[in-house]
């Protein structure tokens, strides 16, 4: 009696499963316009591809597997929102079953996208799928393609997937064009051809595959060690510029003024609340389309609004102390700590900075080599920065004053410079460029209360390690501690990587204490 | 009931009235005193409300403690723990309190720093004699309170996920253990469905949390025959910045496919890290992360669009779809609102936010079972505790203070908020001792002393 009342239960409960499979099939066909989808709704019931979409929502596997090789075979682009349906219905079988499929077809239509960075992760899906299938669209899609990066990464996916042909001679020549290639993401794959070689059954024509493969994978490799050279030393001048242009406000506020800035890391804070602010007002008041020139616009406000509150900083707290070294160090670490508690309190966490589209993604210079444009861009900004500071302190009436002020501070005033204006603009002028760094920094790390901290002491570093007042001994300074980094980073890790620089900083200032480049003759103001 | 209930004053007053008349003095004199002692009744319900009730079933007020950072570096994280375990005690009380009594919160603020954190459980134990602490969100700080609460037998509930290799019988842990979070992840990395990946680059903040689950995930990695080369563990410093080396090595241990990055980096590195990452021209489908500490409350602040079709595992989403998720996520927009809180309606939930949220409500009904607040008899009761979370029904162990839970992982979108793509079938049982580093060792309290060898 029970089994016959479930019975019917069970059958009631596969109807709706049915009809909805059913529906799947239908509504797609119904609901869009497009002319293929009327095409493949007008199809004869015994057309391959309506079969295929049936079977591969089946039970069976084998029919779902082959059903998948006819789909992407036969099929194009605009069965993918039918697909879709199935696989947001299907079980984890059926979606397995369904991925490659719209892969494949997806990647297949995007090879022909406007956009070069979509073309080019068609053509690296595609190689990744391992469908033989593609070779053909790989190879017509590079004919016509005008990008060479873009070409490249669709006739190393060609060539990758010819590895699989299974035709000897195929064979061969892909694993020659990859060497030519230098194709870095296809050594794993002929790798394998080598060591199927070494099996004890290896055929005669697997062993000249296997030398045909060495040869390559040694160019491969060879060109690989020089690639993450050059990456290498790009790494170490875009740290070094970060550091530098951190440093540089510090460089001027500790060098030439004498005072030890502990908040100027909250100054940099300044500068990247205030492209975030720029860029909420942004999204508030203006259009999406103009969104991008935030960025631009932010430049001038972060330094004006650091250099603002620098200025405020000097005339009510720093003026009183000049010449009182520990002081100013206490004065502005206890300004550092009521900012970043004032920035958590009334910002949270709630503050993304939202790089610009142009700052986004990177150039493939060279095959293995990619450079990411905001570090281009924080390099560019850094040259540009120490142009200009050069220019302010030695080619303008200001810089004199400056460097009057710092030699001997009584006999300028007596010369009838206002030092304590002097000192103002001065000290104003570094925080503005504090703000600047903060600025570029939006574009590589977070916008967040504790982003002073975590480089002032790095910042510290560079500053004393190049030799205070010499903005020359910054610049090397920073040169070196960067490279330095990167240099040791590979081989010991991040962790240690840090480590070997303090240790190796120290060092050098028990060698050398004054720094890489000692301020000369005597000192007036001791 | 043909009785008319005592406190319903209207009607007293109405049955009272007729009969007024042709009656003696000492009968009115008698009638109008209950009548007023009915109408006093009545007005005392009617002004002190649900609270004077309270107070005379159940007594005095149960006094629990919150023990979250509310400043310094962990705040960002742990204030929303604060405002969830308080958005449940005002519904527990609004509905009734625990056993007719209601609760009272005491809220500290040990201010992100280890030492404080001790100091602050033992003034809470000690002190304001709390019956239950929620609290703690690092390890660090759970293991600098640990020894407060043994000695002094408290109770902590601990809300989020953790390394495990722990089994104190004065903690539960509603978050998950390694084998409810970072190994089902990886399992599903390693899954047809998952992509079949087969290379792993593990990537974490140096200290106990990535230390201790990467040594269980390699553990369980090479169990499962995945060759030694084809593991990368590395570490970064806390608030590590520049990520440039780290992402060329990951590019170059990608190269060729199949490769995905299990990722324990912890707070402000995540940003420069996903941004590296993409700006480096590495995406999601060359070589995924999979996180287990990036959940929607941490996605609010960052640009999301670096991160988009990365996973993360948790064992619970806010876009999780049930009826009690949909309230409970509303609800606690509505509090943070009502409460002036900052982003008021803007606020996410999130899994540990869930886990504190449910801890308060368990270790309720194990007060209600119990009968008493008293820690040794709500410890009893909590064990095989079940309560529909929103996240879905979770069940406390029978003996190993941890929590059953279902594993989800999740996809990032572009709005902040997670796509569930696998889920796990049923509960997971925790394992607050790994099967892969140690497979001789158990937690029980019940017929062991906590932790235990195995024959």
């Amino acid at each position: 009696m029970i089994s016959l009342a479930r019975t019917p239960k069970k059958l009631l409960a596969l109807v709706p499963f049915v009809f909805l499979s059913l529906g799947m099939g239908l509504q797609p066909a119904l609901a869009v316009d497009e002319p293929e989808q009327t095409d493949s709704a007008t199809r004869p019931s015994g057309d391959p591809i309506e079969q295929a979409l049936i079977d591969l929502k089946g039970e069976d596997a084998a029919a779902r597997n082959k059903a998948a090789e006819v789909l992407i075979e036969k099929g194009d682009a605009s069965l993918i929102p039918r697909l879709d349906e199935i696989r947001e219905m299907g079980g984890r079988a059926v979606r397995q079953a369904v991925k490659p499929v719209v892969d494949v077809l997806k990647n297949r239509a995007n090879l022909a996208s406007d956009s070069p960075d979509s073309r080019r992760s068609a053509a690296s899906d595609l190689a990744s799928t391992g469908r033989k299938e593609a070779i053909p669209y790989l190879k017509q899609a590079a004919e016509k393609e005008q990008v060479w990066w873009v070409r490249y990464t669709m006739e190393e996916s060609r060539h990758f997937l010819e590895l699989n042909s299974g035709d000897p001679a195929v064979q061969l020549e892909a694993v020659k064009k990859l060497g030519e290639l230098r194709s870095l993401n296809s050594v794993t794959a002929l790798k394998e051809l080598v060591e199927a070689a070494q099996q004890a059954d290896a055929t005669d024509q697997q062993k000249i595959l296997a030398a045909a493969a060495e040869a390559a994978i040694d160019r491969i490799e060879s060109w690989s060690s020089w690639a993450s050279a050059i990456e290498t030393l790009f790494r170490g001048i875009s740290l070094s510029s970060i550091l530098l242009i951190m440093s540089l406000g510090l460089a001027i506020v500790f060098g030439l003024m004498g005072v030890i800035n502990m908040a100027h890391g909250e100054l940099m804070m300044i500068g990247a609340y205030a492209t975030f602010i720029t860029q909420q007002a942004f999204i508030a008041w203006l259009s999406p389309d103009v969104f991008d020139w935030y960025f631009p616009v932010a430049l001038p406000v972060a330094f004006l609004s650091a250099a603002l509150f620098g200025w405020v900083l000097e005339a009510t707290v720093i003026r009183f102390l000049y010449g009182r070294l520990l002081e100013t160090l206490l004065a502005t670490w206890g300004v550092s700590l009521i900012l970043m508690q004032a920035a958590r309190v009334y910002f949270g966490d709630l503050t993304a900075v939202i790089a610009p589209g142009a700052l986004r993604g990177g150039a493939q210079v060279m095959v293995g080599v990619y450079l990411p444009y905001n570090r281009i861009f924080i390099i560019v900004l850094s040259i540009i920065c120490v142009m200009g500071i050069y220019f302010l302190l030695f080619r303008s009436n200001l810089g004199i004053r400056v460097r009057s002020v710092t030699q001997n501070r009584n006999m300028s005033a007596c010369l009838g410079i206002p030092t304590r204006k002097v000192d103002s603009y001065t000290f104003a002028f570094a925080s503005g460029l504090a703000g600047i760094a903060g600025w570029a920094l939006t574009m590589v790390g977070n916008v967040d209360p504790g982003l002073g901290q975590n480089y002032i002491v790095d910042a510290f570093m560079v500053v004393v390690t190049g030799g205070v007042g010499k903005l020359a001994g910054t610049i090397w300074a920073s040169l070196g501690i960067g490279g330095l980094n990167k240099l040791i980073e590979p081989v010991s890790g991040a962790v240690y990587g840090k480590v070997f620089v303090l240790v190796g900083v120290i060092l050098f200032l028990q060698w050398r204490p004054q720094g890489l480049f000692a301020a000369k003759g005597r000192s007036a103001d001791a | 009931m043909d009785k008319k209930p005592p406190q319903d004053s209207q009607n007293v007053t109405e049955a009272g009235a007729p009969t007024e008349t042709g009656t003696s003095r000492r009968e009115f004199l008698g009638q109008s005193g209950r009548m007023a002692a009915g109408v006093g009744v009545a007005a005392l319900l009617g002004n002190l409300g649900n609270y004077a009730l309270s107070y005379a079933a159940g007594g005095p007020p149960i006094k629990i403690g919150v023990l979250h950072s509310l400043s310094g570096t962990m705040a960002i994280s742990e204030v929303s723990l604060r405002d969830v375990v308080l958005m449940a005690v005002e519904e527990i009380n609004k509905a009734g309190g625990v056993m007719g009594r209601q609760i009272e919160a005491k809220v500290v603020d040990p201010a992100s720093n280890w030492d404080l954190f001790a100091e602050k459980a033992k003034q809470l134990l000690l002190e304001d004699k709390v019956s239950v602490v929620f609290g703690c969100w690092t390890s660090v700080s759970r293991k600098s309170v640990l020894p407060v609460f043994e000695k002094n037998n408290g109770l902590l509930f601990y809300p989020v996920q953790y390394e495990g290799e722990e089994c104190s019988r004065n903690v539960f842990y509603t978050g998950a253990a390694v084998n409810q979070q970072a190994a089902p992840a990886v399992e599903y990395l390693m899954s047809p469905e998952g992509g079949n990946y087969k290379k792993f680059y593990l990537l974490g903040t140096d200290y106990v949390y990535p230390r201790t689950t990467n040594k269980i995930l390699r553990a369980m990695l090479l169990a499962k025959k995945v060759p030694a080369a084809n593991i990368e563990e590395e570490y970064t410093p806390f608030h590590h910045q520049d990520y440039q080396t780290i992402c060329g090595k990951i590019k170059k241990f990608a190269a060729g496919g199949g490769a995905a990055v299990v990722s324990t980096i912890n707070g402000d590195s995540n940003v420069p890290f996903y941004k590296e990452f993409g700006n480096q021209g590495l995406r999601a489908e060359d070589a995924p992360i999979m996180a287990f500490s990036v959940a929607e409350d941490e996605l609010r602040g960052m640009d999301t669009s670096a991160l988009v079709g990365h996973l993360a595992a948790w064992n619970y989403y806010q876009s999780v779809d049930t009826p009690q998720n949909k309230k409970f996520v509303a609800n606690f927009k509505a509090y943070c609102k009502r409460n002036n809180l900052p982003d008021g309606e803007n606020r996410v939930t999130d899994d540990p936010i869930e886990a504190a949220y449910f801890g308060v409500y368990v270790w309720k009904q194990a007060v209600e079972k119990a009968g008493s607040p008293e820690v040794d008899k709500v410890r009893k009761a909590v064990y095989g505790q079940k309560f529909l979370a929103p996240g879905g029904q979770i069940m406390m162990d029978e003996a190993n203070q941890h929590t059953h839970k279902p594993v989800l992982i999740g996809e990032i979108l572009k709005n902040g908020q997670f796509k569930t793509i696998w889920r796990s079938k049923g509960l997971v049982k925790p394992e607050p001792w790994s099967e892969y580093t140690n497979p001789d060792k158990g937690c029980d309290w019940i017929n062991h002393q906590g932790t235990y060898q195995k024959k």
